[in-house]
């Protein structure tokens, strides 16, 4: 058998074979073979019993899979806005020049490749970028030829960490440059925690009351949606079908969005027991960490952690000594698809599927992990359950706001003297919170990311709650040199290489939206545009079939909406008889081409 | 078992059955929902989003809703209508739609979609996008230019033909319908005959040595709109006009 063979199978065997552990499948046998080649998809599918255009399909789903080799080192710049505004583009041209390779290259040598990639949580360090696992952090372009150079030397990543970041990212299982910029601490999830305080509380209860709890505290998911979990988790309890699952979403992938990078390292304690505590109030024994590729410098300190839980009888079988209250966490890599963030998609994708979301109903409540009841919540909702049965369900809900009940992280990144992650009460003023980062003259602010709103000065006044300003915790702020549309259209490239592809209205409206976009930003813009792109836009919110596609369009409304004159200097009245969007030039490119060839020969 | 129940739709109360999803019971009841992904003998994708109505003021895909008691369905409405106009046009301008010399031409469910909903020529800018063709099977060739992804192939190989020699690969504009063997048609256990040929509501998946067998005006929709013979199944509806017979 051949070196390839050998290796598939063995990882396959260890595996079990399980079509559902295909994510891990594929990603060894890409860090042990450079790729998910031909051969390897046959060797794949006939070990796990599945059809090779299975195994192709999950390969070419996600970024960080490929099917052709690549260099040994891996370089992905990140290429979202708040990079760009940082200085980034100087920083690729660097890498670009100094590796002679252009964006999508790989070396002759097969040592490096160079990419984009979308945003990587750094947002608060930027400019950022991946090589292989190891991010790197403020970078200049001096800085990437020195990491080039660095490279060429020693071809150890790891070693291009020269100062450590504070707190856990010093750790040894983790030794990143990376810095937890913590701003403002608050009472719910930056505060000091006991392991086992909280869960210790919570089986002195039955689990429904533990679930009452969760209820009378009126925590709501922090995802962004802002479901209230305590009645997710009586869905998942009540409905049939065992076993149950607990999963949580660690797959923040909205561009400006960090807060749980800052908890997966400082706070991890909080974020299992809060897993913990809902194993036990819905009854179930397992819960899956989805943590997104981008993260997987972590992993190694979360196993440790887990480690350390089962040693103390906080996670495993009989936990804290009650006999049958059996549980246990086991992470789950992705591999760079922001859409895996929705919660049928994670789930697709923790089934060794393509990152598709699923048809809703039935619900994950009903229907989710291989076909069983499954509760989903973010990596702080689990935070607010360890706290809220630490202190109590009253204390909690006396934080906030009336309808939105305890704090909010906030990840700040942008024109603002202090980026990183805030934690404040629901409920806080926009203008307080730009006060305090230290944000001025902002012209704008997009709160709760790209498929969040952008708002301007006039709504600086409003609150952040679920009935005022949403959000999913990501704030990007805005000086006056920034330009809307170019932003929108930024946002929208996003979306586009995101979308999974599914639906039509998001597979073909995000793109629609994009290239129109950049055709008014290119001078290209007439009055007719407006309509258009809101009527598409409109089509896009509307028919889409999952929440990236309803809310792939926000950054076109709300700054259409929001930033009007920016967008109809840009697009003057049609002049008689003319397109100004037809691009005469691009149009016939190929056919002078073909002439000009001619014309040589 | 449970008893059957009624919607509105279009303010015209309509008997369901458990377990029908929106699009079935509109179709027992004779009232048409446009569609494409959707299909009588195969599992419902929701990919199209044609189908899209609005049950209780939200927008849901009628072929993956399940009717319940009491719903309010909003289906033939302007609203609609253009929605699924844009999405029709999308598809349009995101392939390589040749109708005037395509086999499927007057067979066409895309097509034909177009024409009854009043399009004339797609608002969205044509994207062209280089895609393949495969005829190395000896009786079917894939189109790629003329691929709507809806997923039927997908669906009918797998669970009708047993075969799953269709799958996707390939994320947003990229994503593509992809073959179970390297690169070849002819390398696959597909056949002439199988449901996941049949299916193909476009030109895509077509038998070889069969195009144009129908002249103009007797192919499937040349007298009467796609949708006319679901609609014709509706009570005291007017019968169908040059009607199969």
């Amino acid at each position: 058998m051949s070196e390839l063979a050998t290796g598939v199978r063995e990882i396959c065997d260890r595996s079990g074979g399980d079509r559902a552990r295909m994510m891990d499948i594929v990603q060894e046998v890409q860090a042990r073979f450079g790729c998910v080649s031909g051969e390897a998809l046959n060797l794949i599918a006939a070990a796990t019993g599945v059809h090779r255009v299975e195994v192709e399909g999950v390969v070419s789903f996600y970024t960080f899979l490929s099917g052709r080799p690549k260099g040994r080192m891996v370089i992905r710049v990140c290429d979202d806005i708040v990079d760009e505004m940082s200085g980034m583009r100087p920083v690729a041209e660097a890498f670009s020049q100094e590796l002679g390779i252009p964006f999508g290259g790989t070396t002759p040598d097969g040592q490096f490749s160079l990419e984009y990639t979308a945003c990587i949580g750094l947002s608060d360090q930027a400019p950022a970028a991946l090589i292989n696992d190891v991010p790197v952090t403020y970078l200049s372009s001096d800085k990437a030829r020195e990491i080039v150079a660095a490279l060429r030397r020693h071809g150890d990543p790891r070693k291009l960490v020269h100062r450590l970041g504070d707190g856990n990212n010093a750790h040894p299982l983790v030794r990143s440059m990376v810095h937890n910029s913590i701003r403002s601490k608050g009472p719910i999830v930056f505060a000091p925690f006991e392991d086992g305080s909280a869960l210790r509380k919570a089986i002195a209860m039955s689990p429904v009351e533990v679930i009452r709890d969760i209820k009378t505290s009126r925590l709501r998911g922090r995802g962004g949606a802002g479901f209230p979990t305590g009645m997710k988790w009586e869905f998942v309890r009540a409905a049939e079908g065992e076993p149950k699952y607990v999963f949580c979403n660690a797959d923040e992938g909205e561009p400006g969005t960090f807060k749980d990078r800052v908890i997966l390292t400082e706070y991890s304690g909080l974020l299992f027991e809060g897993m913990t505590i809902a194993g036990y109030a819905m009854g179930a024994q397992l819960g899956i960490l989805y943590l997104r590729g981008e993260y997987a410098y972590l992993r190694l300190l979360l196993e440790h952690f887990l480690d350390e839980r089962r040693r103390r009888g906080l996670l495993g079988r009989n936990i804290l000594g009650r006999a049958g209250f059996d549980f246990d966490i086991r992470i789950q890599m992705g591999a760079g698809a922001y859409v895996c963030g929705e919660e049928t998609s994670l789930i697709s994708s923790c089934e060794g599927r393509r990152g598709d979301p699923k048809n809703r109903p039935p619900f994950p409540a009903q229907r989710g992990y291989l076909g069983k009841p499954t509760a989903v919540n973010n990596v702080e909702t689990f935070c607010c359950v360890a706290r809220i049965l630490d202190q109590s369900p009253g204390w909690f809900a006396q934080i906030g706001s009336r309808q939105s009940a305890g704090t909010k992280l906030f990840s700040v990144s942008g024109d603002v003297a202090s980026p990183g992650v805030y934690e404040y009460p629901f409920g806080v003023r926009l203008r307080q919170v730009l006060e305090e980062v230290g944000a001025e003259s902002p012209i704008a602010v997009q709160i709760g990311g790209p498929s969040g709103q952008m708002v301007g000065p006039a709504d600086f006044d409003r609150t952040i709650c679920y009935d005022d300003l949403a959000t999913g915790g990501s704030m990007i702020v805005f000086g006056p040199e920034r330009d809307p549309v170019y932003i929108a259209k930024r946002f929208l490239d996003f979306f586009a290489h995101e979308s999974c592809g599914y639906c039509t209205p998001c597979r073909v409206g995000t793109e629609l939206m994009r290239k129109k976009l950049a055709a008014i930003l290119d001078g290209r813009g007439e009055a007719d545009d407006l309509p258009y792109l809101e009527d598409l836009a409109r089509t896009v919110k509307f028919t889409s079939r999952c929440g990236l596609g309803q809310t792939a369009p926000n950054p076109v409304l709300s700054t259409l909406k929001n930033f009007r004159d920016a967008f109809e200097r840009r697009c003057p009245a049609r002049q008689e008889g003319r397109r100004a969007a037809f691009d005469l030039a691009a149009a016939t490119a190929e056919a002078e081409s073909i002439v000009l060839e001619q014309a040589a020969r | 078992m449970s008893e059957s129940f009624t919607l509105t739709i279009d303010g015209v109360e309509v008997t369901a059955q458990p377990g029908q999803s929106i699009l079935q019971a509109a179709d027992a009841a004779g009232v048409y929902i446009p569609r494409l992904c959707a299909h009588p003998e195969l599992e419902a994708f929701g990919a199209c989003r044609v189908c899209t109505v609005k049950v209780n003021g939200r927008p849901q895909a009628a072929c993956t809703t399940p009717a319940t008691k009491g719903m309010i369905v909003e289906n033939d409405t302007p609203e609609l209508n253009e929605h699924r106009r844009s999405l029709i046009e999308m598809l349009f301008v995101e392939g390589n739609h040749f109708c005037m010399f395509c086999e499927r031409s007057g067979n066409c469910e895309l097509q034909a979609l177009a024409y009854r909903l009043g399009i004339d020529a797609p608002r969205h800018d044509y994207q062209y996008p280089a895609r393949t063709l495969d005829g190395s099977h000896p009786e079917v060739f894939i189109d790629r230019n003329r691929c709507i992804l809806c997923g039927r192939c997908v669906r009918a190989s797998r669970d009708v033909d047993g075969k799953h020699v269709f799958d996707f690969v390939g994320r947003g504009k990229g994503k593509r319908i992809w073959i179970d063997a390297e690169s070849r048609l002819a390398d696959t256990p597909l056949e002439g005959e199988d449901k996941a040929v049949e299916v193909c509501p476009v030109g895509a998946i077509l038998r070889k040595g069969a195009a144009y067998a129908a002249p103009i005006g007797r192919r499937l929709y040349d007298h009467d709109p796609i949708g006319a013979d679901i609609e014709a199944k509706r009570v005291g509806a007017p019968a169908a006009k040059g009607g199969k017979s």
